[in-house]
């Protein structure tokens, strides 16, 4: 059966429309009023919270919730809802984030729309569980074999916990693609102030269905009622035949894994329906940058002690200010070559010993500094910590 | 205005949840911003526990305390443990009972937080009557407000005897002077 979202029913779901709850909960909400369905998960510190608030709302709203036997199974499970036409949605951390890499590369190449909420801890393998850090910034991007591009949001605060993971559902819906909420152990277990908003302050984007005639219908070719490089959706059971496979494949779904030309078409597209769309893409914050010789550039719980150093800075007369990444994938290209025109040094703090501060680098003009401000361990920088980064470099 | 509570207790006693309920006070009872952080995991149960909680009428950026402006210890363990964070001017409540060793060298609010729930017939709603003495101690939420977020946050069946737990550390609480 279908599902219908129902707004009333998820309200009532969701309680009062001012809270004080975890990051963790808010992703969950943020499920919900997208019009997830299904959840398949496993639990796993700090993201456990995320699957214990939506196994128990889900239901209430006719919804369903699968706990897996592993990560490796809740992704297959998420996918194969997608294809039955399901919102769909899996939470986890780093180390169940490395067992769902193959499913999130066939994911990928099949263009199923899901959510990966990623509340990230620190590693390799199973590291500090329960303490947050930003561990699998890199992994989302380049942690699948082959060619990919990726969709990853990182919030900041509690009720951004829940915007992007409506934004996430938005863009996996609008691209086929299975969109990482990066989230960190810091954010998701930090009580905050929600504010759940109301229908007419959401947008909701649907997923676009297969409408063409039958026996005209191609499943992996641009889309056939739109100006579009992303194939309308042929969801089982409505008629539309659908061969679906990992492998390379060419525009009628079938394996064409000797072909140049049908692999060099397919996957180019997939990285292309997204990186054209690198600009609209880009979601940052501009904290005090108008007149900053130095900037911070972060992204996630970062963001906080940077935000509280960045006033310090200020009060003590110094021009400095910090760019938030709230997408980090597609990564903002121009947006750091910009910023790297203006001031003459970057620092990047992040909750691991360098990720992002790579592609800030890669992508900054030569003559401005680009450093790294590492955090490591399950905590958060101090802002002082961050304070003297700006001492140490006047 | 920005006020940086820690409550220390031991891993059970509802630290967490008094922390909670005074976050909740400020963000959806009152006009404030709130962030609560806590030690979380296996290893707080039964050793000290803590809560955190900033309330802020701004934008509250780092989330967790830098100074401690009010310390709540209801265990003799987290007294120790987390004293050497008390600068002069932090504003420091004890139980008398489960903190009997509390001497800081200068005067400190002593309550019977414990006694009260003990009173009451429910040990388990100490930490509401804690609440209810930080209220009346420390000038920063209406009772009303933490009243109404304690109503919102336990049990209904447990409502009533949670609220005279409240009440009654409210009042103990606003006749309580530093000695």
């Amino acid at each position: 059966m279908r599902y219908e979202r129902d707004p009333a029913r998820i309200r009532k779901v969701l309680g009062d429309k001012v809270q004080f709850v975890q990051g963790d909960m808010a992703a969950a909400y943020g499920g919900l009023l997208a019009g997830c369905s299904f959840f398949g998960g496993y639990p796993i510190t700090p993201a456990s919270e995320v699957a214990e608030g939506i196994a128990r709302m889900l239901p209430r709203v006719k919804g369903t919730f699968i706990q897996m036997e592993d990560e490796i199974g809740s992704l297959a499970a998420v996918i194969g809802a997608a294809w039955g036409g399901a919102k769909a949605m899996t939470s986890t951390s780093g180390p169940g984030f490395s067992l769902m890499m193959e499913n999130y590369g066939y994911a990928i190449m099949t263009e199923t729309p899901c959510v990966i909420v990623n509340v990230q801890r620190t590693g390799p393998s199973t590291g500090q569980p329960t303490l947050g850090a930003q561990g699998d910034m890199m992994q989302v991007r380049w942690g699948t074999h082959g060619d990919v591009e990726a969709i990853a949001l990182a919030p900041s605060t509690v009720q951004e916990c829940l915007d992007l993971t409506i934004e996430a559902f938005n863009l996996s819906e609008k691209y086929r693609h299975p969109v990482c909420l990066m989230a960190d152990g810091e954010i998701g277990h930090l009580r905050e102030k929600l504010v759940i908003p109301d229908e007419d302050e959401m947008t909701l984007i649907e997923r676009v269905p297969a409408t063409i005639d039958k026996d005209k219908f191609l499943p992996f070719g641009n889309s056939q009622t739109r100006d579009n490089k992303v194939p309308d959706f042929p969801t089982f059971g409505t008629g539309y035949r659908t061969y679906v496979t990992g492998l390379t494949h060419n525009k009628k779904g079938f394996p064409a894994t000797d072909k140049q030309r049908d692999h060099e078409e397919l996957i180019t597209r997939l990285v292309t329906k997204i990186s054209d769309d690198r600009e609209k893409l880009t979601n940052v914050e501009r904290v005090e940058l108008d007149d900053a010789e130095t900037a911070f550039v972060t992204y996630g719980a970062s963001a906080r002690p940077t935000e509280s150093a960045v006033a310090t800075a200020r009060k003590n007369g110094m021009k400095v200010g910090m760019l938030r990444l709230k997408t980090v994938w597609p990564f903002p290209r121009r947006t750091i070559e910009e910023l790297s025109k203006k001031v003459n040094k970057i620092i990047v703090p992040e909750m691991n010993l360098g990720q992002i501060v790579h592609s800030v680098r890669e992508y900054s003009c030569d003559g401005c500094e680009v450093t790294l401000a590492p955090k490591v361990g399950g905590e958060m920088h101090l802002p002082d910590e961050l304070f003297g980064y700006l001492e140490a470099r006047k | 205005m920005k006020k940086s509570i820690r409550i220390g207790g031991f891993g059970g006693q509802g630290v967490i949840l008094a922390g909670f309920i005074l976050g909740k006070a400020a963000c959806v009872f009152s006009d404030y911003n709130a962030v609560q952080s806590q030690s979380y995991g296996p290893e707080a149960r039964g050793g000290a526990a803590r809560a955190e909680v900033i309330v802020s009428d701004e934008k509250i950026g780092y989330p967790r305390p830098t100074t401690i402006d009010l310390f709540v210890a209801m265990a003799q363990e987290a007294f120790d443990t987390y004293r050497k964070d008390i600068r002069d001017d932090t504003v420091v409540i004890v139980d008398s009972d489960l903190v009997p060793r509390n001497d800081i060298g200068r005067p400190i609010y002593k309550v019977r937080a414990q006694k009260i729930a003990q009173d009451l017939g429910n040990k388990m709603v100490t930490n509401i009557a804690m609440v209810g003495v930080i209220t009346g101690v420390y000038d920063m939420l209406s009772p009303d407000a933490v009243k109404k977020a304690v109503m919102d946050s336990v049990p209904k069946r447990f409502r009533d005897l949670n609220v005279k737990a409240f009440e009654m550390g409210l009042e103990a609480g606003k006749n309580a002077r530093p000695e």
